[in-house]
């Protein structure tokens, strides 16, 4: 059944997604589980519509979670990663040491050597990046107190990897485990296998250092350059080739491809494409842990868990009891709240996608036994399977409760911050509009689609993001659930118009204010069912009435109520013809809508006489009814 | 008299962002049925004013009330502006100029100055209703009715509390007036131009 190529596998993926994913969230169970389940229903153990490669393909969908932890990097701004040094190295150094030394002491106690049961005390302290910070998204707790507590573990976790990966190999203890070392290298070759341990350190280092320097001074032009030729799919393709390229040289040193993102994230995120690249490449890792997920499902081995099903349920009831233990202990010592103490333990309690990898690679040295690795590997996958499960306990049983439950929006000092305006086109009237906001100190997130202007805006110190304004994620990451009102000033009208729709469409809350070149684009707009219609030529062409009266000697303070009479003429005629203009149905050339428009409104300007004339301030009649009084 | 009366607010604050009282006597009368409160200040920023939109207005009420502090022994700029251009000749006034008649106006005032001030032997040397004279004659050649006013003193170092009791009793009072329990007539009589915020102040 399998092995009918790329496309078959293909389908059979994205169709049980399509399939399962919308009913798990139908049902509230949240999008990982339905995953999961969708990789069991299609496993070898369900319909066996995939078999053995899903371990190919659960390796090539891990690539999810490193584009996953080069999103969470470029929302992760330097300053607040720093401010969050304490918890990760405290909080997470805590977790994995404590969890770890309890998982190694029962294994001892369970017969296995310390070295082996080190081994597997490190491997199972790790936790799931990837289940957790998708679930916790998904329910909107990343910002909570517990989820920012969840993250920093993670992120330690992630980063404790590497050493991991160094020491596995010394626990072999056999005199051929120390010529192993120079082989090490999980995956493939690397170019630091030949190379001294101090040069090994200095190509780390080296790659680090890479990785801020490009990143700082290099990514910007280069990014900006492709931007200019206003490609978005070759934005995309940069901004996928630099995060596997990234990828690619920290596994060439050694270092966890994830980790590796995460601090390119990292340093993007104060660059003006912050928001692009998000919503570039969010749509990939979406699609890839999608995968993931589903492979994990299938690759949960029924066979071995039906053999033996009362070991497997001890393993993983243990397991998640442990951790679960251990992180609501240092819940408590760190002072969290119990509904968010709650969050931080459920959400963490299970094994990790690393395991997978450090259980291969262990047992290939030789520190475990395959049988052994192939049941933990089994029991992780089920903890894994277990966690979304445990996590809608948490929220529908435990949570209603006991919980005191933060309140879900924890204002800005976290992830984002939001601002009331957002303005799609900073040229030449985004651009006056945005200056008084900010003479007035009101916060605007401007979105522009012309480079070289990001740049020189960037450069006068306004924040600036490069992008498509009309993109639903790009405006989703703007900020746009939370602004009050958003400009709309592109060039592009065909643009202008199909952002309207979407705003309109999506954030109905938002105030939309919308720049026309002319009539025309105002009558369209206006049909759009946008209230709020500025002509960009209008203000100023009433100024040039005003002065050509004054220049003829008429008073000051008239010629400006004969322009605010006019104008308010105008707006009054401008939609009674929008509202006409469809009457005719025939398509004229611009010339001849422009003579028309004129036609139109010289006869509408001689409907209305009165509407020109301040009869208040005439005294005329007054004079006369006293002389025939 | 009696039945119910349309009642118009029309409110000038040309600052009401620095506003202490008035914001709390306007935010007072939200939601009472039969009664528009119209902000001119909001509606009209740059004074040019909608003469066909107020005048649809006036004809759709039946009490109208100009409510603002006192500037300058009168009202702020934009209230003077609207009577020039509003009360049109022919319309308001003069022949043919019978469209207000009947109604009822009623000016709703807040004033720095203290009550002792506003009197004969006073700072101010006049009253506040002698102050108002010139909108009583204004409400007369339309052919409306005059209400007394009703008069927050002395502003200036109001306490929060004494400005919640006045929004009270102004609302009160515009409900009294609305459900013509109030005779134009008589209404000189019954409440003095101060009102009778006093008696909320000292009860
Ligand atoms: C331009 C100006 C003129 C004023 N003229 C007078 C005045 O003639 N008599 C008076 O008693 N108070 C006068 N005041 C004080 C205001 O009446 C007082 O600030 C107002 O009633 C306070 O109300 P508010 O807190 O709603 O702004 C004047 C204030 C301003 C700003």
């Amino acid at each position: 059944m399998h092995g009918q190529g790329f496309f078959f596998q293909a389908f059979v993926y994205l169709g049980a997604a399509v399939v399962a994913v919308p009913i798990a969230k139908r049902l509230g169970l949240g999008s990982v589980l339905g995953y999961l389940l969708a990789g069991m229903a299609i496993g070898p153990f369900g319909l066996g519509l995939i078999g053995a490669e899903g371990k190919d393909v659960m390796h090539f969908a891990e690539f999810g979670v490193v584009m996953m932890l080069f999103l969470i990097g470029l929302e992760l701004r330097p300053s607040l990663l720093w401010r969050m040094r304490g918890p990760i190295v405290g909080l997470g150094g805590l977790q994995l040491g404590v969890t770890a030394a309890l998982l190694t002491a029962l294994s001892m106690a369970a017969g296995y050597t310390w070295n082996t049961a080190l081994a597997i005390g490190m491997i199972l302290a790790l936790s799931s990046t990837a289940i957790v910070l998708q679930t916790l998204a998904e329910k909107g707790l990343v910002n909570s107190d517990g989820g920012q507590s969840a993250f920093s573990v993670l992120l330690f976790q992630d980063i404790a990897v590497i050493p991991m990966l160094a020491i596995l190999p010394l626990l072999a203890l056999g005199p051929e485990a120390g010529s192993q070392l120079g082989e090490q290298a999980d995956h493939s070759s690397s170019w630091v296998d030949g190379l001294p341990a101090w040069g090994q350190t200095l190509a780390v280092l080296g790659a680090v250092a890479g990785i801020f320097v490009g990143g700082r001074y290099l990514m910007r032009p280069v990014f900006r350059f492709i931007a200019r030729t206003r490609q978005s799919e070759i934005f995309t393709a940069a901004a996928l080739l630099l995060v596997i390229g990234i990828a690619l040289l920290m596994a060439q040193v050694g270092l966890s491809p994830a980790l590796g993102t995460f601090l390119a994230g990292v340093v993007l995120a104060d660059s003006e494409y912050r928001h692009e690249l998000e919503a570039d490449v969010a749509p990939f890792k979406a699609l890839l842990l999608g995968v993931f997920f589903i492979a994990v499902g299938a690759s949960v081995d029924f066979g071995l868990i039906l053999s033996d099903p009362a070991r497997v349920v001890a393993l993983v009831g243990a397991l998640i009891v442990i951790k679960f233990a251990v992180l609501v202990a240092l819940g408590r010592f760190y002072g969290m709240s119990f509904d968010q103490n709650l969050l931080f333990a459920f959400s963490l309690a299970q094994g990790g996608e690393f395991a997978f990898v450090l259980f291969s690679f262990a047992a290939q040295q030789g520190v475990i036994d395959s049988e052994t690795t192939q049941t933990l590997v089994a029991a992780v996958a089920v903890s894994m399977a277990a966690t979304p499960v445990l996590m809608l306990l948490n929220d529908k049983l435990l949570q209603p409760r006991f919980g005191t439950r933060e309140q879900r929006e924890r204002e800005p000092d976290a992830m984002e911050e939001s601002k009331p305006v957002i303005i799609a086109g900073f040229g030449r009237v985004g651009g006056i509009v945005g200056r008084l906001l900010r003479a007035n100190g009101i916060g605007t997130t401007v979105l522009e689609f012309d480079s070289d202007h990001v740049d020189l805006l960037r450069n006068l110190g306004l924040e600036v993001y490069y992008g498509d304004a009309s993109r639903l994620d790009l405006l989703r990451s703007a900020g746009a659930d939370k602004a009050e009102v958003i400009l709309v000033a592109i060039d592009d009208h065909a643009r202008a118009l199909s952002l309207i729709e979407t705003i309109q469409k999506h954030f109905p809350h938002l105030t939309i204010l919308a720049r026309a070149r002319g009539r025309v684009e105002a009558y369209e707009l206006l049909e759009a069912g946008v209230p709020h219609v500025y002509r960009e030529t209008f203000e100023t062409s009433l100024q040039m009435g005003v002065a050509a009266l004054r220049a003829l000697g008429v008073r000051a303070h008239h010629a400006h109520r004969a322009a605010q009479k006019f104008r308010r003429h105008d707006e009054v005629s401008l939609r009674e013809l929008a509202a006409l203009r469809h009457d005719r149905g025939q398509y004229l050339s611009a010339a001849r809508e422009h003579i028309r428009f004129l036609e139109e409104t010289m006869q509408q300007d001689l409907t209305r006489p009165d509407d020109f004339k301040d009869l208040g301030w005439d005294a005329e009649s007054l004079r006369r009814e006293a002389d025939s009084g | 008299m009696g039945g119910r009366r349309r009642v118009l607010v029309l409110f000038a604050h040309p600052a009401l962002e620095t506003s202490r009282v008035n914001r709390v006597l306007i935010r007072g009368l939200e939601g009472i049925d039969g009664v528009t409160v119209h902000d001119l200040y909001e509606e009209y920023p740059d004074f040019d004013i909608d003469v066909a939109t107020e005048q649809q207005l006036l004809l759709e009420h039946d009490v109208i009330v100009l409510h603002h502090p006192f500037y300058w022994y009168s009202t702020p700029a934009l209230i003077k502006q609207w009577e020039d251009l509003v009360l049109t000749h022919g319309w308001a006034y003069g022949s043919g100029g019978d469209a207000l008649h009947g109604k009822w106006m009623m000016s709703a005032i807040t004033t720095g100055g203290g009550k002792s001030a506003y009197q004969p032997g006073g700072h101010n040397r006049f009253t506040v209703s002698q102050l108002l004279r010139p909108i009583e004659q204004t409400a007369r050649l339309c052919g409306m009715d005059y209400l007394s006013p009703f008069v927050v003193y002395g502003t200036l170092d109001m306490h929060a509390e004494a400005i919640r009791a006045h929004a009270v009793s102004y609302r009160r009072r515009i409900e009294t007036v609305r459900d013509g329990a109030l005779d134009p007539l008589s209404s000189h009589q019954q409440l003095g131009p101060e009102s009778a915020v006093d008696d909320v102040m000292k009860g």
